[in-house]
């Protein structure tokens, strides 16, 4: 986005305004979240620097809201049953969404723009109706305040995200190679294995991070359906922050910003593995 | 010469596709042979999808067609006076019912107990303060009723010959009824039975759908204004800054939803880190901190900061695509760079906006989490109200059901446009 040399006085004063106007923007995407954590660490139960703090007086901060945390027996169980749920969903949600984005991608497809639409459906269904339906559902079939229940539900809101991002993986993906392998007498399941398994799997490894970061995350369905037994750790933070906000629940989410950074550096080594396979 | 030499041959060939098809190495004509390939190919894909595809039916689009249905439910008259029911039906609702009616009431009202009598009269009772007692009244009576009904009832209680209760209970027995759509969009039936709108006191319903829907509009509005200037710089600038860039637009996208939505509480509380800045700094007075959260201003700021990445990343998808040269070949025409932005670069972007607008407000009006945490009495979504009548009693869940439906119908809608427009299959993260 460089200027050319020829530009005028008021096209660099524009580009520059630009460009401030765009850090901003930048800074209001970012900023709220980093914030957090230097605010996790604060001695006092404020939400704000202290005068310590903008001094950096180790005084300032502490350890104490990560000690709350690890130490209080009902936040790790949250927070093992919101591991539990979201591996296991995960794992549903990959397989059942890599298998529809074979098969969608095929050229026989039928009704395919349909199908589609409907498969992704539940990414776009507020969260309040699926949940009230899903409550109801599960209440009558006594299977309410269950593992089953929530880990079923999470299957289908997982399962859009793996859905899109294989779909969009195969798009990228050379059918020659499969009647490459097949003319050098492969048969369908070894090509599978050998050949369209190992080129899909960052795509599939993505699809099935965002279905691990939307269990994880969800709020609403866990709400209606887990009982005191499966409290999620997202539930015990939402009530918390609905009654008397503590800063436990900024160490909780700091660490979650953590795992989010842990998660965009591997969705970035993965986008970078696929490009250099593109390309090489 | 040439055309000598080649149409024996056209004759050729079409005598021998007419007198012998075209056959595969087996034997087999071709067409039949392709038209199996392909119907096995069709088979393989379907099966692919089917897993997902039951799975999805059976643990999401039944329960929510289920769910639907029970909005407009209405069984509580009909099955617990079965008589009267069947009776009432040929009463023309002029005046009093005839004999046989009364007579129909008085055996349910022998026959059903305290909790059937019980169950109707509290239904009832919603519509037409008093029936409860009135129905109770005569229940407990029943057993000494005789033969004329009418006249039996009527010393019972003087209510009985109010032709407003048989024209509702008439009503009531319809075990289909709109009474929960009229309410969700705040009209009633008045006690004469005809739809009127609800009084202005208790009117709630479509003055939150109107909200959702302009704070959704203003949301979408200023993920525009701030999503377009970002995705025009990623998509400009050279690949590796771009890429960099990219993960400031991701790790909100990934962060969880309740963590943004806390650290806004954080930030914008009345002693948090903006008021307090914009007290040191001197803008505000100490005494006179702003109120940014807990009411529609706390909604917007938060909904707009999670929404965003949702606008920049189709309007970057986009914009990738769109050549420089294109621009450059307006400004070397002799366009100033105002005019080459707004009519070759702009127009181009259209597909990328309306797929980030249509994003946007979907996933906006359907918000619940993040304005139940900020947005206090004021800054309440249609989701939050639902989610409210939910745990109420029966008549209130009906009424949660109907405007749920309200809701879905109209996000399926703007789904449909979204298809229509953008097509699912281009929908991308990252």
């Amino acid at each position: 986005m460089a200027l050319p040399d020829h530009a005028t006085r008021l096209e660099r004063v524009w580009h520059r305004t630009y460009l401030i106007i765009c850090g901003l923007i930048f800074f209001f995407l970012v900023a709220p979240i980093i914030v957090i954590i230097p605010l996790s660490f604060n001695a006092t139960p404020y939400f704000t620097f202290t005068k310590e703090m903008l001094t950096f007086n180790p005084d300032g901060y502490s350890m104490r809201w990560y000690d709350d945390l690890l130490s209080s027996r009902e936040w790790i169980r949250s927070i093992q049953n919101s591991f539990f749920i979201a591996i296991t969903s995960t794992i549903i949600a990959t397989t059942l969404g890599t298998l529809a984005a074979l098969g969608l991608s095929r050229r026989e497809m039928p009704a395919r723009a349909a199908i589609t639409a409907f498969l992704i459906s539940p990414m776009i269904v507020p969260l309040i109706i699926t949940a009230a339906a899903l409550f109801a559902f599960y209440a009558r079939a006594n299977l309410s305040q269950t593992y089953f229940s929530i880990i079923m539900s999470h299957v289908v809101l997982g399962a859009p995200f793996v859905v899109i991002t294989v779909t969009a993986a195969l798009s990228g993906f050379d059918n020659q190679l499969i009647r490459a392998s097949q003319s050098l007498g492969a048969n369908q399941v070894t090509t599978f294995f050998k050949v369209i398994l190992p080129l899909l799997l960052p795509g599939i490894i993505a699809g099935g991070l965002f279905a691990f970061i939307t269990s994880l995350d969800e709020v609403v369905v866990v709400l209606f359906l887990a009982g005191p037994e499966q409290t999620p750790m997202t539930v015990r933070m939402f009530s918390g922050l609905r009654e008397e906000i503590s800063p436990t629940i900024l160490a909780l989410a700091s660490i979650l910003v953590a795992l989010s950074i842990g998660l965009l550096t591997m969705m970035e080594l993965l986008r970078r593995r696929t490009e250099r396979q593109r390309s090489g | 010469m040439t055309d000598a030499a080649v149409s024996p041959g056209m004759g050729l060939n079409q005598t021998a596709s007419k007198s012998a098809p075209l056959t595969t190495a087996d034997g087999k004509p071709l067409k039949a042979a392709l038209r199996k390939a392909n119907g096995r190919a069709r088979r393989n894909a379907l099966l692919l999808v089917a897993p997902l595809f039951v799975f999805l039916l059976f643990t999401y689009t039944i329960p929510i067609v289920q769910m639907m249905a029970r909005s407009v439910m209405n069984p509580e008259v009909a099955n617990n006076l079965p008589n009267t029911s069947a009776a009432i039906g040929d009463w023309d609702g002029e005046g009093l019912p005839s004999e046989e009616v009364f007579a129909a009431m008085a055996q349910d009202l022998k026959n059903g107990g305290r909790s059937t009598i019980g169950r109707v009269a509290a239904r009832l009772n919603t519509d037409m303060p008093g029936l409860r007692s009135t129905m109770m009244g005569a229940m407990r009576d029943a057993d000494e009723f005789q033969a004329p009904f009418k006249e039996a009832l009527l010393a019972d209680d003087d209510d009985w010959g109010d032709p407003r209760l048989w024209t509702l209970i008439k009503r009531e027995t319809r075990t289909i009824t709109p009474a929960y759509y009229l309410r969700a969009l705040d009209y009633e039936y008045d006690q004469a039975g005809e739809i009127v709108p609800r009084p202005e006191n208790l009117q709630v319903y479509r003055s939150i759908f109107w909200q959702t829907a302009w704070m959704s509009g203003l949301i979408t509005i200023l993920t525009i204004l701030m999503g377009y200037p970002v995705a025009h710089l990623l998509a400009t600038l050279p690949l590796k800054r771009a890429n960099l860039l990219m993960i400031l637009v991701l790790l909100p996208f990934w962060t969880s939803l309740l963590v943004r939505t806390s650290a806004w509480i954080v930030l914008l509380q009345q002693e948090g880190v903006v008021n307090n800045f914009l007290v040191f700094f001197q803008i505000v007075d100490d005494n006179d901190r702003m109120r940014l959260i807990y009411n529609r201003i706390g909604t917007i700021i938060a909904m707009t900061h999670i929404l965003l990445p949702f606008m920049i990343l189709p309007l970057y998808s986009v914009m990738k695509t769109i050549p420089p040269s294109l621009t450059r070949a307006a400004r070397s025409m002799g366009a100033t760079p105002l005019r080459a932005h707004l009519t070759v670069y702009m127009p181009l972007t259209i597909p990328g906006l309306a797929a980030g607008v249509l994003l946007v407000f979907i996933l906006a009006i359907g918000y619940y989490i993040t304005p139940a945490l900020v947005g206090g009495e004021g800054g309440i979504f249609i989701s939050n109200l639902i989610a409210d009548r939910m745990t109420g009693s029966l008549s209130q869940l009906r009424l949660a059901l109907a405007l749920a439906t309200i809701l879905l119908v109209g996000v399926l809608v703007l789904y449909w446009l979204f298809n229509r427009l953008v097509g699912v299959e281009r929908l991308k993260f990252g």
